[in-house]
């Protein structure tokens, strides 16, 4: 099954990537290309077989609820783009 | 044609953890912007969640409270959206399978019990706050909110009008404090609710389509929000349209709701397992050892207090509200020793109402529950009659006094020598034979107003039900 | 003293023969010259570099040396360090100076080591040759005109160019074992949650492990010795007894069971890379080891897994860089989702968004079944046919990888190829397994071939003592590129 351009671009905007319709293009014929390689997994027999998310079978360790993180704003906010009263800044917000 | 209204809630319940879901950074509301959101909270590259323990505990009491499964193993997933206020670009959440599952939630409208079942609880991460005023062209991001643990909790389209919908979410208030696994502020929004409405002709089981309200911060909005609503979609519906299934904002302002702009992808947040967390899993004795710490829940207490104190139905509702009303009754009982009975009327008649005056919480009060037993002690004993126990209560409402002292400061201590009783009630049918006349024709309205005259010529001090049996002696003679 | 091992320069440290400053000193000189030339890092703070190197030689002349302490090594920019600028590769971090620093880094720190750069690398480690680095490609010493492989190229190739005794590098499908294999040098790929992830930029979470690179296993073994260990800010991370890595080298091989996979050697490597690899078994069987035949029937649909699962995880691990608290943002946008749009097309390069549209689209709505999930299934077959195979043998040898190293700008054009260069390698991240890769001789261009051992979860000890035991007996890893002598 192909993708189409229509695809890509849908794809595009969820992953909050601008695209112009020519990279759009070459794009997805590249996607294709992997998505050609990635059907030979989908053919494979799997019923059964349990889904692996992590390589080793083990369960969550847990944290102490204890307050470790001191106040950093300073040091953090100093690599930032954009920062006023000590609040990070973006273009309005419109809800 | 008539209308029925279906009515699910999503409660977003901040859980009273010291430190975030995932990260050590600290939880208290108010402080200053983005120093309590550390590098985990603000997504530096490179950082990793570790879950915190307690609030795992929190949703686990939780599912226990409300009868609920708890999914010994359950699993972190990621919800995917972009937002400024979501430093990750997705959220930590719980998506195919919550660490609570069903359960119900036991709620009163109009003296009625009903059963309202949850679909589902689970953990998963506040974002941050979006500041939108202040600045010109400019949204500010204040990120101390962000990792902030929630318990989402789901309820079944059980409710039926906004009524219901307020009990079931005052009821779900009252649990989460019971359980004391979150504060309860709905103004610092610790405690959020969203409505899922729909209406459909009376009869039919096929659901509606719902809208969702959100940005509902009080039990009065809550209802108001779900009376325009549903009003609205009749309206819609009866003109011949349709409902689009949306989310609503609810502006309390101009009392509407209103459509909020659709995030085209909204829909597709490509949920997967958090590759960064492993399967979350909660062992057996963990379960039995927050179940053995868990306190009397108010269903278990309300039969208890029907059952073994013989308090009717309405008292032992009123009486398990909030945990902080059990316990006060709870200590007062206890420190009584008894008088269950004389103890809820006090405590859910004029000690509730003078709270209420007041605008105070039972813990602001200045009658403490040892206090207030003092004054029944003597109301129980007959030291003084109910009338001048009011007035003992009001001293002590006011002042420092225990009641002891000021039953002796204003001599209240009721007449219990009988022969100075039998005197009076003797003078009294004697200048009122009319009425003693009257009474003995079998009109008892004359008898309440010998009493009266008893009281009257006592100051209050005299035992009604001893003045009653003396003159219906006497009377009857 | 760049041609000398961790090991010696540490013995040389600690006999008060060499200064820890002298030794940064030495490097650093060569790192200018031979940078240019190279291309292996992407910064130098030659002063922050030589503050590390006097507070070693005050730690080693209070008695209190370690092995690595004073050791120069360099340090893949995907690491966050404190203070320095951290790009990992990508215009998007590009103006990132790190405000913390990684588990591993606070390890090295801890035990003295001294950080002699950040190595140059493919852009948020997606790639297999280290060319889609926004700050250029990274050459091999070897023939500048090849890659150096990837995704640790950088830290690859400044191994092979002396200009550091060791690396630290990260593995996701093959990005420490293939960029070893084409430069000629040692790389180990630990079990996964041996090494901390934390301060690790995040790539594809289920399979990233950070791992040690240099010239000899022994080297390895003394780097592991500072980076494994539990870190209690990383969940995945294993709480285990703390490991002598050197403990085994020294003991015999002898009778050791050898598993070499078919499917390593039936097809599709070049036959130069086959040449060098059956010399290396054949030395293993002289040394005593005894070679069996074993099978890993699903490793062929490695790639086509990985290429689903790696690219999901990237798509959401990469989507915290939009702009708003750190990194590059567009210049000009017209709203907020413009300027997320504009900041990541213009912050990312084509590999990277490629990949994080591969992840997205295979997450979306109706795909998730029909690629993530069935690909999770696959991954569990692949994992289930080396735990058959280590029930016959003791480690699985074969290439790590089907080429010696390729032109610049061979497979930049397709990436399918691309992806293909690590067929060998990415079964072992989707088990999370160890595996490393050693020098076993060179093909008729001149170019090096590695050999991958893969053992068994937890057996990184015994792998080190396979290799070390193979450096005894033969002298690839002392060989050295033409061309890196400084005057």
């Amino acid at each position: 099954m192909a993708l189409t351009l229509d695809d890509v671009k849908r794809v595009a905007h969820l992953a909050r990537i601008a695209i112009d319709e020519a990279e759009a293009q070459a794009v997805l014929s590249q996607l294709n290309d992997v998505f050609k390689l990635v059907a030979r997994m989908q053919a494979v027999d799997t019923r059964g077989v349990e889904p692996m998310s992590h390589a080793l079978d083990l369960v969550q360790r847990l944290r102490e609820d204890a307050v470790t993180e001191s106040d950093q704003h300073s040091l953090f906010q100093s690599v930032a783009p954009h920062v006023e009263g000590d609040l990070y800044l973006v273009p309005k917000v419109i809800e | 044609m008539k209308w029925e209204t279906v009515i699910g809630i999503e409660t977003h319940a901040q859980l009273s953890t010291k430190s975030k879901i995932f990260s050590g950074a600290a939880t208290p509301f108010g402080a200053a912007p983005n120093t309590q959101a550390c590098a985990v909270d603000i997504a530096l590259p490179g950082v990793l969640p570790v879950a915190n323990r307690e609030a795992v505990a929190k949703a686990v009491r939780f599912g226990l409270a409300i009868g609920a499964k708890i999914n010994r193993r359950s699993i972190f997933a990621r919800k995917n959206y972009f937002y400024p206020d979501l430093p990750k670009g997705y959220q930590i959440s719980q998506y195919e399978t919550p660490i609570v599952q069903g359960g119900t939630l036991t709620i009163f409208v109009d003296g009625k019990e009903k059963a309202v079942r949850l679909t589902r609880a689970h953990l998963e991460e506040d974002a941050g706050k979006s500041l939108h005023e202040g600045f010109h062209d400019f949204t500010g991001i204040d990120l101390n909110r962000a990792g902030t643990p929630l318990l989402e909790i789901v309820s079944e389209p059980d409710m039926r009008s906004a009524q219901e919908a307020v009990a079931y979410a005052k009821a779900l208030h009252a649990m989460v404090r019971w359980i004391d696994i979150c504060d309860g502020n709905m103004q610092e929004g610790s405690f959020r609710c969203d409505a899922n409405v729909s209406v459909r002709p009376e009869g039919l089981d096929k659901l509606g389509t719902r809208c969702e309200i959100k940005n509902l911060n009080s039990f009065r909005f809550l209802e108001r929000a779900i009376e325009f609503e549903v009003r609205r979609q009749i309206e819609v519906l009866e003109d011949g349209g349709t409902i689009e299934q949306e989310t609503r904002l609810y502006d309390a302002d101009k009392d509407e709701t209103r459509s909020m702009r659709t995030k085209e992808d909204a829909h597709d947040y490509r949920y997967f397992p958090d590759p960064d967390l492993l399967p979350l899993e909660v062992s057996e004795q963990w379960i039995d050892s927050i179940k053995s710490a868990l306190s009397e829940l108010p269903q278990a207490k309300r039969e208890r207090y029907v059952k073994e104190y013989g308090l009717s139905q309405y008292d032992a509702a009123v009486l398990t509200q909030s945990r902080e009303m059990a316990e006060f009754y709870d200590r007062l009982v206890g420190t009584l020793g008894g008088l269950y009975k004389l103890g809820a009327s006090w405590v859910t008649g004029e000690f509730s109402a003078v709270l209420n005056r007041a605008g105070l919480e039972i813990h602001q009060s200045p009658i403490s529950s040892d206090r207030l037993a003092g004054l029944l002690r003597r109301v129980a004993d007959n030291t003084i009659s109910r009338r001048s126990a009011g007035e003992v209560f009001d001293a002590m409402w006011n002042g420092t006094m225990e009641a002891d002292a000021i039953i002796a400061a204003r001599g209240l201590t009721q007449i219990s020598d009988s022969g100075e009783l039998e005197r009076v009630c003797d003078a009294v049918i004697a200048s009122n034979a009319k009425q003693a006349e009257d009474y003995r024709a079998g009109k008892d309205k004359a008898f309440n107003s010998l009493v009266g005259q008893v009281m009257k010529l006592t100051k209050g001090k005299a035992n009604p039900q001893q003045v009653s049996e003396i003159l219906k002696r006497k009377l009857a003679g | 003293m760049h041609n000398a091992t961790i090991k010696s320069l540490s013995a040389e440290l600690a006999a008060r023969k060499l200064s820890s400053v002298e030794l940064a000193k030495h490097f650093i000189k060569r790192i200018k010259v031979l940078n240019t030339k190279y291309h292996c890092f992407i910064t130098l703070d030659e002063e922050a570099s030589l503050k590390q190197a006097r507070a070693a030689d005050r730690l080693r002349a209070a008695g209190s040396g370690q092995p690595l302490t004073g050791i120069p090594i360099a340090q893949k920019d995907i690491f966050c360090t404190r203070g320095w600028l951290t790009t990992c590769g990508s215009r998007m971090l590009s103006n990132f100076i790190s405000p913390y620093d990684a588990h591993v880094v606070e390890r090295l720190n801890a035990a003295g080591a001294v950080n002699i750069g950040k190595t140059n690398m493919d852009e948020f480690a997606m790639g297999s040759s280290s060319e889609t680095s926004y700050y250029g490609p990274v050459r091999n010493p070897w023939d500048v005109s090849t890659v150096p492989g990837g995704s640790s190229g950088g830290s690859a190739a400044a191994v092979a160019a002396r200009l550091a005794p060791g690396a630290i590098g990260t593995d996701t499908g093959g990005s420490i074992r293939q960029p070893a294999a084409l430069t000629g040098i040692c790389g180990l790929k630990p079990t996964y949650g041996v090494v901390s992830r934390y301060g690790m930029v995040a790539f594809a979470s289920s399979l990233d492990q950070g791992g040690p690179m240099a010239r000899t296993a022994e080297d390895l073994a003394l780097m592991m010795n500072i980076m494994a260990g539990f870190d209690a800010r990383d969940s995945t991370s294993l709480e285990r007894e703390r490991e002598d890595y050197t403990r085994e080298l020294g003991k015999p091989i002898k009778g050791m069971k050898v598993g070499l996979p078919k499917e390593f050697f039936a097809k599709g490597a070049a036959p130069g890379v086959v040449k060098a690899v059956e010399a290396a078994v054949a030395e293993y069987r002289k040394l005593g080891c005894e070679t069996v035949g074993v099978s890993l029937p699903n490793m062929e649909l490695s790639v086509p897994v990985y290429y689903v699962l790696a690219p999901a995880e990237a798509s959401s691990n990469l989507a915290r860089y939009d702009g708003v608290r750190y990194g590059y943002r567009a210049p000009e946008y017209s709203d907020f989702t413009d300027m997320y749009k504009k900041t990541r097309a213009q912050g990312f390069g084509a590999e990277v968004k490629r990949r994080i549209l591969i992840g997205t689209y295979v997450l979306s709505h109706g795909y998730y079944d029909a690629y993530y999930i069935q690909a999770q299934k696959v991954r569990r077959l692949i994992a289930r046919d080396f735990a058959e195979a280590f029930k016959r043998c003791d480690v699985i040898m074969g290439p790590t990888s089907p080429t010696t190293a390729f032109k610049i700008g061979e497979k930049a054009g397709d990436p399918v190829q691309m992806y293909l260069s690590d067929i060998y390698t990415i079964a072992v991240n989707l088990a999370g397994l160890p595996g490393m890769s050693i020098p076993c001789g060179f093909d008729a261009k001149g170019l090096p071939v590695g050999l991958q051992i893969i053992g068994n979860y937890f057996a990184e000890a015994r792998m080190l003592n396979v290799a070390h035991q193979y450096q005894r007996a033969t002298d690839w890893h002392t060989r050295a590129p033409k061309g890196i002598e400084v005057n």
